[in-house]
């Protein structure tokens, strides 16, 4: 039980353990660290557009090193950070960025997910309305048939009934 | 109003079912399925100076493609579906449709594209080495072969993300750089 307890805290703490593996190799890195650590910081913004959901400093791919490589040179050219970034995204669209902007073509991708969760939330407060006012008028309805007295009519009925079961 | 709940899951089904069918039908199609929507459509081509591949003495620059409509191909020796397009190139070629500007990406051996095209042919009026993706980034390119259709003033006006095929060509290409042509 114990080493079951053991095993299951590491398989889930696992995610949190795990950083993804830089894949910036030794001969790209520039001599000047503060402008590495530039092309790092611009490098973690930017995917790496064959491989769908890593940046490109993560990435192995080929083209993703070309880019870090392209990166690194206009930086040490004088590019801003921004003006690395805009050059990509000047030439890939949005997509290139890990971290979409909020405008108008991507309302739907930062709206849509809030939308969705907030109908949910209305659908199931309805629900629950409904149910209690169903509920609500059942009870009203049930004590109004108890209250009303039979009618002479019915209560002749019901004792022919009673008297033929007997 | 139940009843009704219970068609939601078939409703979801048809939709989501419909459009794979209509995506599949346009990729056997021929039509390739843009997945990145070039950002550079109507824009100006990016610049570029890309040197010459081994045992030519020219490469070729974004000023190159002005004063006529071109079209400027991305491939590599080592990209199969390039081989696949090159007849369709050499055709157009053969064919003097439209001059085709080639850029020859990511070679690890500088010899290997030359190689390449001795054997296969060259369909291409000039041709730029790019080992190092500058002109394929600037360009906006995933993966080989893309092909872009490049009017007089050297706005590109059609990006072909996937092989030329015939197909292609007739619906789209060919139409395309005929009606450029009337533009001044």
């Amino acid at each position: 039980m114990r080493s079951f307890l053991f095993a299951a805290v590491m398989a889930l703490s696992m995610p949190l353990m795990s950083t993804p593996g830089l894949a910036v190799e030794p001969d790209e890195i520039l001599k000047d660290p503060a402008l590495e650590a530039r092309a790092r910081e611009v490098g973690k913004q930017l995917r790496c557009v064959v491989c769908q959901n890593q940046a490109i400093d993560d990435s192995n791919a080929e083209l993703a090193r070309d880019m870090r490589i392209l990166v690194r040179d206009r930086i040490k050219q004088g590019d801003s950070n921004q003006e690395v970034v805009d050059y990509m995204v000047d030439r890939y669209g949005d997509y290139v960025l890990l971290d979409p902007p909020f405008k108008v073509s991507t309302l739907v991708l930062w709206v849509g997910p809030g939308v969705i969760a907030l109908l949910g939330v209305v659908w199931v407060a309805m629900l629950f309305r409904r149910r209690k006012s169903d509920s609500g008028e059942g009870e009203v309805v049930s004590v109004g048939t108890q209250a009303a007295p039979l009618s002479e009519e019915e209560r002749r009925r019901l004792d022919a009934l009673l008297k033929e079961d007997q | 109003m139940k009843r009704f709940l219970y068609i939601i899951p078939l409703l979801i089904l048809l939709v989501v079912g419909g459009f794979s069918i209509l995506q599949l039908k346009q990729v056997s199609g021929g039509k390739s399925v843009n997945v990145l929507p070039s950002v550079l459509i109507n824009r100006e081509v990016p610049p570029f100076d890309l040197a010459p591949i081994q045992g030519r003495d020219r490469g070729f620059s974004n000023k190159d493609l002005l004063g006529q409509v071109t079209i400027v191909n991305l491939f590599g020796s080592w990209c199969v579906a390039c081989q696949a397009e090159h007849p369709f190139l050499m055709r157009i070629k053969e064919q003097n449709l439209v001059p085709i500007y080639g850029i020859d990406w990511r070679e690890k051996d500088p010899a290997a594209g030359p190689k390449w095209l001795a054997r296969y042919g060259d369909p291409y009026t000039l041709i730029g080495d790019d080992p190092n993706s500058k002109a394929a980034i600037a360009f906006g390119v995933t993966g080989a072969p893309e092909s872009f259709i490049v009017d007089k003033k050297g706005v590109i006006r059609y990006k072909q993300i996937g092989p030329i095929t015939p197909d292609v060509w007739d619906e789209t290409l060919w139409p395309m750089i005929q009606q450029l042509r009337k533009e001044n």
